[in-house]
């Protein structure tokens, strides 16, 4: 028996009847072709597949897509549209049908282009400057959790990155240069935003 | 060779903006219509007769396409490690057949139309074991009549070499001391992020196969697969795409990928495999998984004298492509970086119940500088020297390069004490000394680990290794004066799209952005072996930058006849090729590269086209070294270790991507710490794995890992015209020693000289209370004191913990 789920992926709206057993991980891979959240473990240890739910970040392989219903995802692929970091708290979810009518914030300047002209979310331009990945694997899923690490704590200390990420393994990196683009967004993040040219 | 600005610079990769954006194409990113799921049937005993296969309820569920077992299946795999020249190797079979050999092998596949319903499909598959006994360490196999692995070989011993220079007796009759030590160096796994995955799709309109795999030698993996289903290689292309880690756990051909191409075939249909990472902590090769009994015959100063020791390797169930190899490894770097001239050695490799293994980060070369480096801690204690002397008088001196090492090895180059003394400069060695003694009176322990070492990287020349360790590279200018590199080396992270490029843009004086790097796909126009053994800067990029100087040998002729001069009149600079003394006689590489195609103004001698393909087969192997210092603080009460600086000072010869060198060491160093502090492989003595999930398997997290501060010395390498050493596996070499010496170091207080790896806070906490325990028993404690060997209080022995 398939469920009918209404879920917002990186700002489009999406319909579709899954198998209750549906992981959310799956749906976003196999279902909706977004691929940039990744599978690393079958234990939620590896969170590869860290994505946002409701701005907030959430092993994505720990959900079932119909627990999703009527939520707002967003995916790697849909970070850079998303704008800035927003500070905490988040809007409350309260069930109502408005909390996705929040406009959109207006695009950062980002300094360099991602694939196809797209625009970089100062993080993945942080992780891009800082060498903050090798295999590239744990990153969307990195970033992701980094994202939610920001909303918390806008200035974090060294040690409030490293213990803010430890949810998310890297087998790549030994996390250095990962902590260092994480200081580095936060400090574009939290610096004021240059007047509009 | 000319290489400029664009070798030695911090380039940021071009790899990260579609890694970042979640663009990237790793295997399971790849989708084809109409694809099949496969998933394997496992076995749940370590040693079993197999005996009835029913798969009638599986077959019936909606959606399931096929189950395979041996009876449909019986390919082989073949290693490419034969080093028993007396007896064939055993036979390995994609699927097991009348025997299984350790837990997860696999006995039948199951392929159905959607990822969930092939998993629930396999779980219904009924098989009939009949289990047997098991030997499920190196210990158990080796006992007399244990269970054989494989019938053929009695005692479970693949092999036994021997490798003996000078008279060790005499080494031993002159010692001042004779210093022991026994080593249990674990099995780990690589646990790449990316667990491994195959796609296969075979098309019967031109009977071609391609098979993508999350994989480190695409071209030994096309090789296998043509062999096993009896394909002209040139119908078969692998591609490895995105490749999410590898650290030579993918530097192989597994069951899983030849069953997912045979399948392809098979149906006619696309199938898919990916592993889930139990699989992975179950099947995917193991790395280290030795014992080390060593015993060095000391001058009073600490000199070493003479060397003997015995080397048992544990194989696994099964001859991967390189397993027998890997403790081959640790016999080559028997003597580090040490001048130590007699050496009496004993391997004996010996198959297990267990998961295979094969090359882990390293690959043999931890494992030696592991046993050496405690060695030399050890010989410090019993001498009451500072370790950093001990080492120091024991190196290979800076003017014995080319050295010969007593088994063998020809190390290139190097300055040992140089890369020591920076190390120890840079952690500020002496104060620490002071802190460790002021901290000690107050009931901290704090301790200081040195890791030196030196390393085989680039294997080679394949004539003295046996084996195709050469690499390919095309470069070819496009007629715009855009520059495609196709290399065999493909990347699992390590950058090659970005350190490639900076070698042909320095070769070639073009733009760093013009250049593009092509590998991963056999398809792409270069054979190619692959990436392992920190191969790609001193083997591919010595193939890529010859390749590059023969484009430019080529532009230099293209220019002679554009500017009417003679080749040997000019001079070629900043991708420009000029006449010699006539400043305004000059045509740019985008010139040269456009007529070069346009062809019509050539003169008949001159080819068309402007591409040159090298193929590189290095005389030696480099050797990098260096010294790594850790820093710890062990809390008695909780046996917590923290880990308060790690400085690593390399030596890798030239550096191409300072950027890139950081990241690989960084990330080398974590995996070493890994391997000291969290991570084992525990099979109990059934031989069940009991770390088959990472809730069990602990590798380091971004709060469980330092700062690392990095230092380099520069000793170019000499067997490849870049001077480079690889870097790829030094961090994860000097490590592992530096923070089991830290730790052992700040336990000194305690009596304790050994813990077996890793040092968890568990084991560190019942050494302490064994040896406080004893004190207070004098008898116990003499007891101990008279034999060294067997001077730590509690020894767990390898996979009894926690019982």
């Amino acid at each position: 028996m398939k469920l009918p789920i209404r879920v917002t992926v990186n700002g489009a709206p999406q319909a579709h009847e899954v198998e209750p057993r549906l992981l959310l991980v799956h749906y976003l891979r196999d279902v909706l072709g977004l691929t940039g959240a990744h599978v690393g473990c079958d234990t939620s240890q590896c969170g590869a597949c860290t994505v946002l739910v409701d701005g907030q970040a959430v092993k994505s392989c720990t959900v079932l897509a119909v627990q999703t219903d009527g939520a707002e995802v967003t995916t790697i692929e849909g970070l850079a549209a998303l704008g800035p970091t927003p500070p905490a708290p988040l809007p409350v979810r309260e069930g109502g049908e408005d909390r996705h009518s929040q406009s959109p914030a207006p695009p950062f300047p980002t300094r360099e282009r991602g694939p196809g002209g797209l625009g970089l979310h100062p993080l993945q331009q942080a992780f891009w400057d800082q060498h903050g990945l090798q295999c590239g694997y744990c990153t969307p899923g990195m970033i992701m959790a980094a994202y939610d690490l920001l909303r918390q704590h806008p200035r974090p200390s060294e040690a409030e990155i490293r213990h803010g990420l430890e949810g998310v393994l890297c087998r790549c990196t030994g996390y250095q240069h990962i902590v260092a683009a994480v200081q580095q967004a936060a400090e574009q993040l939290a610096a004021p935003a240059p007047p509009a040219s | 060779m000319v290489l400029s600005r664009s070798v030695g610079a911090s380039i940021k990769r071009r790899e990260d903006p579609r890694l970042v954006t979640g663009q990237g194409q790793y295997v399971d990113d790849v989708r084809l219509p109409g694809t099949l799921y496969m998933a394997f049937v496992r076995s749940p005993h370590a040693h079993a007769r197999v005996g009835r296969i029913d798969a009638t309820a599986a077959l019936q569920q909606p959606g399931v396409a096929a189950v395979f077992t041996h009876a449909d299946c019986a390919l082989a795999l073949t290693t490419h490690a034969a080093l028993n020249p007396e007896k064939p190797p055993p036979p390995h079979p994609v699927l097991a057949g009348d025997r299984v050999r350790f837990v997860g092998e696999a006995v039948a596949v199951v392929l159905a139309d959607d990822r969930y319903v092939a998993r629930d499909a396999a779980d219904l598959v009924e098989v009939e074991y009949e289990p047997l006994p098991a030997a499920a360490s190196m210990q158990a196999a080796l006992a007399e009549g244990a269970p054989l692995v494989h019938d053929d070989y009695p005692g479970n011993v693949y092999m036994k070499m021997q490798r003996n220079q000078g008279d060790i007796e005499a080494a031993f009759r002159q010692a001042a001391r004779v210093v022991r030590l026994d080593i249990f160096n674990q099995r780990v796994n690589s646990l790449p992020m990316e667990p491994r995955a195959a796609l296969a799709e075979y098309r019967r309109y031109d009977e071609t196969l391609t098979l993508w795999s999350s994989n480190q030698v695409p071209h030994t993996l096309r090789s296998e697969v043509a062999k096993l289903l009896d394909m002209p290689e040139s119908r078969v292309r692998v591609i490895a795409p995105d490749v999410g880690g590898g650290f030579g756990s993918k530097l192989n051909v597994y069951p899983e990928e030849v069953l997912t191409a045979w399948a392809a075939k098979r149906l006619g249909r696309p199938v898919k495999w990916v592993e889930e990472r139990r699989e992975s902590l179950l099947t995917l090769s193991h790395g280290r998984g030795q014992i080390d009994e060593i015993e060095a015959a000391v001058a009073a100063d600490g000199k070493i004298l003479g060397l003997r020791a015995r080397v048992v390797g544990d194989l696994g169930a099964h001859l991967l492509l390189f397993t027998a190899l890997i403790p081959v490894l640790t016999i080559n770097m028997l003597v580090g970086p040490y001048d130590i001239p007699v050496v009496a050695s004993e391997l004996t490799e010996v198959f297990t119940h267990c998961a295979p293994t094969d090359a882990h980060r390293g690959a043999g070369r931890p494992e030696a500088t592991f046993l050496l480096e405690r060695l030399m801690d050890r010989i410090a204690a019993e001498l009451g020297l500072d370790p950093a002397d001990v080492r120091r008088r024991n190196f290979v001196q800076p003017g014995q390069f080319p050295y010969t090492s007593a088994v063998g090895s020809v190390y290139d180059s190097g300055n040992y004490p140089a890369a020591l003394d920076k190390a120890l400069e840079v952690v500020g060695y002496r104060a620490l000394r002071e802190e460790q003694r002021r901290l000690r009176a107050q009931g901290r322990y704090l301790g200081i680990g040195l890791g030196s070492y030196v390393e085989l990287t680039g294997v080679g020349p394949s004539r003295g290794f046996g084996a195709p360790v050469w690499e390919a590279a095309v470069v070819r200018a496009e007629p715009d004066g855009t520059v495609t590199v196709m290399c065999g080396a493909p990347s699992q992270g390590q950058g090659h799209e970005t350190s490639f490029a900076q070698l042909v843009a320095g070769e070639l004086g073009v733009p760093f952005e013009s250049v593009r790097v092509l590998t991963g796909d056999t398809a792409v126009g270069v054979t190619g072996i692959g990436t392992f053994g920190s191969r790609s800067m001193p083997v591919a990029g010595g193939a890529i930058v010859g390749a590059a100087a023969r484009v430019r040998e080529k532009a230099l002729q293209v220019a002679a006849a554009l500017l009417e001069a003679a080749p040997e009149d000019l001079e070629y600079r900043d991708g420009q090729a000029m006449v010699r003394g006539q400043p305004g006689k000059v045509v740019t590489f985008q010139q040269i590269a456009n007529a070069a195609y346009a062809a019509f103004m050539l003169p008949p001698e001159i080819e068309p086209g402007l591409e040159a393909t090298m193929f590189f087969d290095p005389p030696n192997m480099t050797y990098p070294f260096g010294t790594h210092v850790c820093v710890v603080e062990v809390d008695p009460s909780s046996g917590e270790v923290q880990l308060l600086r790690f400085v690593a000072v390399d030596d890798a010869g030239r550096i191409i991507n300072p950027l890139l060198a950081a990241g690989q060491i960084h990330g080398g160093i974590a995996q070493g710490i890994g391997q000291a502090l969290y991570e084992e492989i525990v099979y109990d003595e059934q031989g069940q794995l009991r770390t088959a999930s990472l809730m069990d398997y602990a590798i380091p997290t971004a709060d469980k890992v330092p700062a690392y501060e990095l230092d380099h010395t520069e000793t170019p390498g000499t067997t490849n015209p870049l001077g480079a050493k690889g870097i790829g596996e030094a961090g994860t070499i000097g490590s592992t020693p530096a923070v089991v010496n830290a730790v052992l170091d700040a336990l000194q207080p305690f009596g304790v000289t050994h813990i077996d790896m890793p040092l968890k806070p568990e084991r560190i906490w019942q050494a302490i209370r064994g040896r406080q325990a004893g004190a207070q028993d004098a008898a116990v404690v003499e007891a101990a004191e008279e034999a060294p060997d067997t001077g730590e209080p509690r020894r767990v022995p390898p996979g009894q913990e926690g019982r």
